[in-house]
């Protein structure tokens, strides 16, 4: 159960000094922060312990910045469900109002990324194409190229991106929850994360041009439904070719 | 026909005895009596299934003008796959479904309506086709003597050396085929052994093609990465081939918890390692990096590698680890290869050994 947690949140005890230049770009007012104290106390100070500097049952929220409580909160992986090998996805707990005072909160432990400027989560000023080379690179192998996601080792898994909020898309990139990977600013630029983010987002608006998509899964669900459906076709047809008519 | 289940052996004809005559003989069943179908004795009926096989066709002719609808009929105009507005793939996706869907239908309708027609309305009465007559003995003979005649003539049990030479022939001639077959692999496997990589070549991003600082890798970040030399081959010269061989995967790990042989201490540079991407099983990119466990997965077949061991491979197929590229830091503070992989990267082939111990010969 310890493992779990930590695997969890692990990462956040990562600070980058790329990322610390954005952390002042937010700014926050003294009550937020004062909310986002209460809140903390209530919610998360169990696992990650009355001043977010870890517990056995919970990493260290030392510099893990705004973004990352963003994320983490905005979409209900935190507080986490249940221990397990990944915190799922689920309807948050929080509103954006709470979740921005808790953010506000986290990030007086320490400098950590804040949360992207609206700017680069304009997707009319992306370049998909450009976004689609970068993702193929740095993201197709676990998220599928096609953004459907896919499973990892020992019951770990990489999510769906479809339907994932501009803002959430980008603060996963920049603080690496769970087991992802950090893609810092000296990695993918801002500018290249805003293309792979217009790049989600066509794929999202735009429909499959070949008709069903069937999940995106490739051979595992495409074959799924050759080996069933197909073949029952293929089966009623010689049925019906070999029976006397009436 | 009702006699033959009757469970006696000389009546049932399944069980062949001696001496059994004609008459004991399992009587010829003949067919079973002809059975009209409805459409045979119904004039109404046969006029149903003549409607309907005529609407089979309506069918299949609607289909093919299905398809110069979706041909014609659909314009596909504004770029596709625009962010804001999917109307150009969604009349893309309609055009796609018209057409498939029209020479599905003009195809179908043609061929289920030809069965159906078939099946209710042209004749259904039984042919019988008769077996060939069994071959006569004397025709058996005739075959015998032929042989025995070859066999005679020929003198091929009179004149052993003859006999033997065939022999001899016939064992040596499908050799040169054999040996054809060598020319369907790979003549020279050196191109496998050498990469780009070599002694101050920059690692450099995969697509943008920039160098990258070691302190830009932070903590938890990992790169993929090329050599800076590849960007200066175009298609032509082999861009695919090399990158193919030369792409590699860059991440910082927490020293303290980094298992460094002695003779790989100075491979890294303060915990950033580089690892090639190609699986050592049979080639498929290893880029799943899960950055809490520090496992590399291959999605192709699931063979895990231990990054804080030097790639161990602790599950799946593989057979070893994958090859750690020697890294360090030029004057300029950007990553450089401090020498091409120290062995040949990717899956196992005819020459690998030797090429190894090549390899090792010429980094000591």
């Amino acid at each position: 159960m310890v493992l779990a947690l930590l695997l969890t949140g692990g990462l956040y005890a990562v600070a980058t000094t790329t990322n610390e230049a954005k952390a002042q770009t937010e700014t926050y007012t003294a009550q937020d922060i004062e909310e986002g104290q209460k809140l903390f106390l209530a919610n998360c100070s169990t696992c990650h312990g009355m001043e977010g500097a870890g517990t056995p049952s919970g990493p260290s929220l030392v510099g893990v910045g705004a973004a990352a409580v963003d994320f983490q909160v905005g979409t209900g992986r935190m507080p986490m469900q249940a221990n397990g090998p990944q915190a799922p996805q689920k309807a948050p707990q929080f509103d954006a109002e709470e979740t921005q005072q808790l953010a506000a909160y986290v990030a007086t432990f320490g400098a950590g990324p804040g949360v992207p400027e609206e700017e680069y989560l304009d997707v009319t000023q992306g370049n998909a194409a450009n976004g689609a080379k970068v993702f193929l690179a740095n993201c197709a192998m676990c998220h599928n190229a096609a953004g459907a996601g896919g499973a990892l080792t020992r019951g770990k898994y990489a999510p769906e991106l479809m339907g994932v909020e501009e803002n959430h898309i980008y603060e996963a990139m920049v603080t690496g929850p769970q087991n992802m990977p950090v893609f810092n600013d000296a990695n993918i630029t801002p500018e290249e994360k805003r293309d792979v983010i217009t790049y989600l987002k066509t794929l999202e608006t735009n429909p499959s041009p070949g008709g069903f998509s069937l999940g995106s899964l490739g051979p595992v669900s495409e074959g799924l439904f050759v080996w069933t459906i197909g073949l029952a076709v293929i089966i009623g047809f010689t049925v019906w070719l070999t029976s006397r008519s009436a | 026909m009702g006699s033959h289940s009757d469970g006696t052996p000389h009546q049932s004809g399944t069980v062949a005895t001696t001496g059994t005559t004609e008459m004991e003989r399992f009587p010829d069943p003949g067919l079973p009596p002809h059975r009209p179908r409805l459409t045979d004795v119904e004039s109404k009926a046969a006029k149903r299934a003549e409607r309907q096989v005529s609407l089979l066709f309506l069918i299949s002719i609607l289909g093919s003008v299905m398809f110069f609808v979706g041909y014609f009929g659909v314009r596909v105009e504004g770029p596709l796959y625009d962010v804001t507005n999917p109307t150009a793939t969604d009349a893309l996706r309609l055009q796609n479904l018209l057409l498939g869907l029209g020479i599905a239908l003009a195809m179908f309708g043609i061929g289920i309506g030809v069965v159906h027609w078939a099946r209710t309305l042209m004749p259904d009465h039984e042919l019988v086709e008769s077996r060939h007559a069994v071959r006569t003995e004397e025709q058996r003979a005739d075959a015998q003597s032929i042989l025995t005649t070859v066999y005679d003539e020929s003198g091929i049990k009179r004149r052993p050396l003859l006999r033997n030479t065939l022999i001899g022939a016939a064992v040596v001639a499908p050799l040169p085929f054999i040996g054809l077959l060598k020319d369907l692999g790979p003549t020279n496997l050196d191109p496998l052994k050498e990469t780009l990589w070599d002694e101050g070549v920059r690692l450099v991003r995969d697509p943008s093609g920039t160098p990258i600082k070691a302190s830009d890798v932070t903590l938890g970040s990992t790169f993929h990465v090329v050599p800076e030399n590849l960007n200066e081959l175009s298609h032509h010269e082999g861009y695919l081939d090399e990158k193919a061989k030369a792409v590699v995967l860059l991440m910082r790990l927490d020293p303290e918890s980094v298992n460094v042989s002695p003779d790989r201490a100075d491979w890294n540079v303060d915990g950033i390692f580089a690892y090639s991407k190609v699986c050592t099983h049979v080639g498929c990119p290893v880029a799943l990096y899960e950055q809490q466990t520090h496992h590399l997965l291959c999605p192709c077949h699931q063979s895990t590698f231990d990054l804080t061991n030097e790639c161990e491979v602790i599950f799946g197929p593989a057979a070893r680890p994958l090859p750690q590229l020697p890294i360090t830091v030029d004057a300029d503070g950007y990553l450089v290869a401090r020498s091409d992989f120290h062995e040949p990267v990717g899956p196992t082939y005819s020459q690998r050994g030797t090429h190894v111990e090549e390899m090792q010969g010429e980094a000591n």
